[in-house]
């Protein structure tokens, strides 16, 4: 395909066009696959989580005798010391998977627990409401199924007064909210997502990061895309609530904002977006404009070199970001609503850097972003050529393949703009670079650099010369024999030798 | 990658809120709200008392709700009577979860719609149906009627000097009401005591206990 357009005298353009639809592809074939890399590692990690309970945990396990006698005593002690024991010894017991099991085998046992959350004794609700969050951690739906007498009144609860009972709540929610889905179709029409729209007022820190937490469990479902997120499901619709709006207010920068809040509305943003359900509904929010300062912000305490789990807001914020540039509103709505600050090339860079430093994994999501940014913008190009950021580019080749495929893409991006541009690309380091890449075994880098060497020949012929003078067809030789390559190295052979 | 690290980092979170907080102790102390004998020594602990019993308590009948939206509900239906005059007519006992705007013509058709729609428990603590003093049925039953509309938490000793007058209110307009409604209301209350498969003695021992 490619050859064949190499040999027909055809405008450039078509090929620009081309090359643009493939990197579409390429993007949201890798954003799938990200996606559900995502379902895999949280599986993993919530098998790890009992391990982490278990250790460090003094009681023992309680049989059903003793269940029972806590609960007994919990119900009808004479002394509410007593009754708040009862409550606390059930409650270590609780930690053990088979004092669990015991519990929700017994008969009335629930009924029982629900009707001193329901009490007129405040530090006995508080009692029952931890022992209910024990229960919640547990990894077995039928226990969480076992919750479902509860969650009317968690609910309620969230409209109360109490910031650290309304916070242990949204945990519990939170967590009853991932095991499973029986309980999230008793939750929704029970209205959590008002009360969750209400809760988000709060002024308490706490209880905002709380809410973020269940709320991005509950984005997290299955089924979110669907019945969750959408406007259609009009009484338990996210995007009909009024939560993105308050979700957006967290994620401004400025002197109130808090980062264990942030980063929680962070994740929760983007998992809307992943849904892809109404992208444009959110940039007309602001969310854009929002993100870009914020991601300037990120930038400026990096550089004060404040590290306080910045990475933490880092990823969500440039996934955000990297996936709402790619929806066709941000092209097709007036220059308001796009991105235009340039200043955010340069605190891509400075972020880059830093994850360069200390955390080298996060470098492909900040590349995500870079590519995004310059795939359709012939400005975040130039801002890229103007700040003299290509060789910085280059020095992230040796990191990983994945990282050079992504830096490769990015000044295939560069380059497919034209002339000019490609004038700006070479001479330079950049040849090198591409005669070093070519070494490498990894097909997709490979791949890469013929893709990035057939547009510098295209628009800069001159540069042929040089290629040729440094034994770079011995360089296209070595992948000759490689089947997905193969095309492309004949071509890159033939237009090096004519030229 | 990202999502490892988010990962870890909530299973830290849910580590710390597990692990119940230990509470700064201070020199044990009294709720100061009049009437209330609770004693603490620790301030969160009060922190929540003092929210859960006298935050969102009705004025009239002391009664303590565990939010103000049911706070306002409580005081609508229980004790302004205009709003009785105005159910008469049309539908006013509005659903009690927050977002939900449908109205009903009474507290059992709300009750049904709670059932029925929201998947709420047939005997949720916080909608009981209000049910008028009659002078006959003596204090026995009234104490189990007075398991209505969130009246779950009360707090430790109602104070004898509960007004008088707005109970008396209630009572002569329980008086003045058409014969019909207070009939209706009884039977509100009988059903919901039989959804629950009791009759009064076991309802009243059920609730005895659990205090």
């Amino acid at each position: 395909m490619w050859s064949r357009r190499q040999g027909r005298l055809r405008p450039t353009v078509c090929a620009v066009e081309e090359l643009r639809r493939r990197r579409r592809e390429q993007e949201a074939a890798l954003r799938k696959a990200r996606r559900e890399q995502q379902l895999v590692s949280k599986r993993l990690l919530r098998e790890d989580a009992p391990e982490e309970a278990g250790e460090g945990c003094v009681a023992a396990i309680l049989g059903e005798a003793e269940v029972q006698q806590f609960l007994r005593q919990a119900q009808r002690g004479a002394e509410e010391k007593e009754r708040e024991g009862a409550l606390i010894s059930l409650r270590r017991g609780l930690q053990h998977p088979e004092t669990q099991q015991t519990f929700i085998q017994l008969e009335g046992s629930m009924r029982t627990l629900v009707g001193l959350l329901t009490s007129n004794q405040a530090l006995l609700q508080l009692e029952a409401a931890r022992c209910l969050h024990e229960l919640s951690h547990s990894e077995q739906s039928t226990i969480a199924e076992a919750c479902l007498p509860a969650t009317s009144y968690l609910l309620t609860y969230l409209s109360g007064h109490s910031s650290d009972f309304i916070e242990l709540c949204l945990y519990t929610l939170g967590n009853l909210i991932v095991e499973s889905e029986a309980v999230r179709r008793q939750l929704l029409p029970q209205g959590i997502v008002p009360a969750l729209a209400a809760c988000i007022q709060s002024p308490h820190v706490a209880v905002l990061e709380a809410l973020g937490y269940a709320l991005s469990q509950l984005l997290q479902a299955k089924e979110a895309p669907e019945k969750i997120i959408p406007l259609a499901s009009a009484s338990s619709s996210i995007l009909a609530s009024t939560l993105p709006q308050h979700m957006l207010q967290m994620l401004q920068p400025g002197p109130k904002l808090n980062p264990g809040v942030a980063v929680e509305f962070a994740w929760c943003l983007h998992y809307i977006i992943c849904s892809q359900v109404s992208n444009p509904l959110l940039i007309g929010h602001g969310a854009l404009s929002t993100l870009g300062l914020l991601l300037l912000d990120l930038a400026g305490a990096v550089q004060r070199t404040e590290d306080a789990g910045l990475e933490l807001l880092a990823c969500p914020v440039l996934r955000c970001l990297s996936n709402l540039l790619t929806e066709a509103a941000v092209e097709t709505v007036g220059g308001q609503m796009q991105l235009r600050d340039e200043r955010v090339v340069a605190a891509l860079f400075i972020l880059l850097q830093f994850f360069f430093q200390k955390q080298p994994s996060l470098l492909p999501e900040g590349l995500w972003l870079l590519n995004n940014l310059t795939a359709n913008s012939p400005s975040f190009c130039t801002s890229l050529l103007s700040l003299d950021l290509i060789e910085p580019l280059l020095q992230l080749l040796p990191v990983s393949n994945v990282v050079s495929v992504m830096v490769l893409t990015v000044l295939c991006n560069v380059a497919e703009k034209g002339p000019a541009y490609c004038q700006r690309l070479w001479p330079g380091p950049l040849l090198p670079a591409l005669l070093h890449t070519l070494a490498f075994s990894d097909t997709e880098v490979v791949g890469q650099s013929l893709e990035l060497l057939h547009l510098l020949f295209l628009y800069q012929p001159e540069a042929v010369q040089v290629f040729l003078q440094q034994s770079g067809l011995q360089a296209l030789e070595r992948h000759q024999e490689e089947a997905q390559l193969q095309d492309r190295v004949c071509a890159l052979r033939q237009t090096a030798l004519q030229g | 990658d990202g999502d490892v690290q988010r990962h870890l980092y909530l299973q830290d979170v849910l580590m710390q809120v597990a692990d119940a907080p230990e509470k700064p102790r201070v020199p044990a102390f009294a709720c100061q709200v009049a009437g209330c004998c609770q004693v603490f020594d620790a301030l969160d602990d009060y922190e929540h008392h003092y929210h859960t019993l006298h935050g969102n308590v009705c004025s009239f009948c002391k009664r303590a709700f565990p939010s103000g939206h049911l706070l306002d509900a409580h005081i609508l239906e229980w004790h302004d009577s205009l709003f009785q005059i105005l159910s008469e007519r049309q539908d006013m006992y509005q659903c009690l979860v927050e977002g939900c705007t449908e109205k009903f013509k009474t507290s059992r058709d709300r009750k049904d719609h709670l059932v029925r729609m929201h998947l709420y428990p047939v005997d949720f603590r916080f909608d009981k149906p209000k049910k008028s003093r009659s002078p006959t049925s003596a204090e026995v039953p009234g104490d189990s009627e007075e398991r209505s509309e969130g009246e779950a938490m009360e707090i430790c000793s109602e104070p004898v000097a509960a007004s008088p007058a707005p109970a008396g209110e209630r009572r002569t307009y329980s008086h003045r009401s058409v014969s019909k409604l207070f009939l209706k209301h009884v039977l509100n209350v009988c059903s919901v005591l039989r959804i629950l498969g009791c009759t009064w003695a076991a309802a009243l021992l059920i609730l005895n206990s659990e205090r």
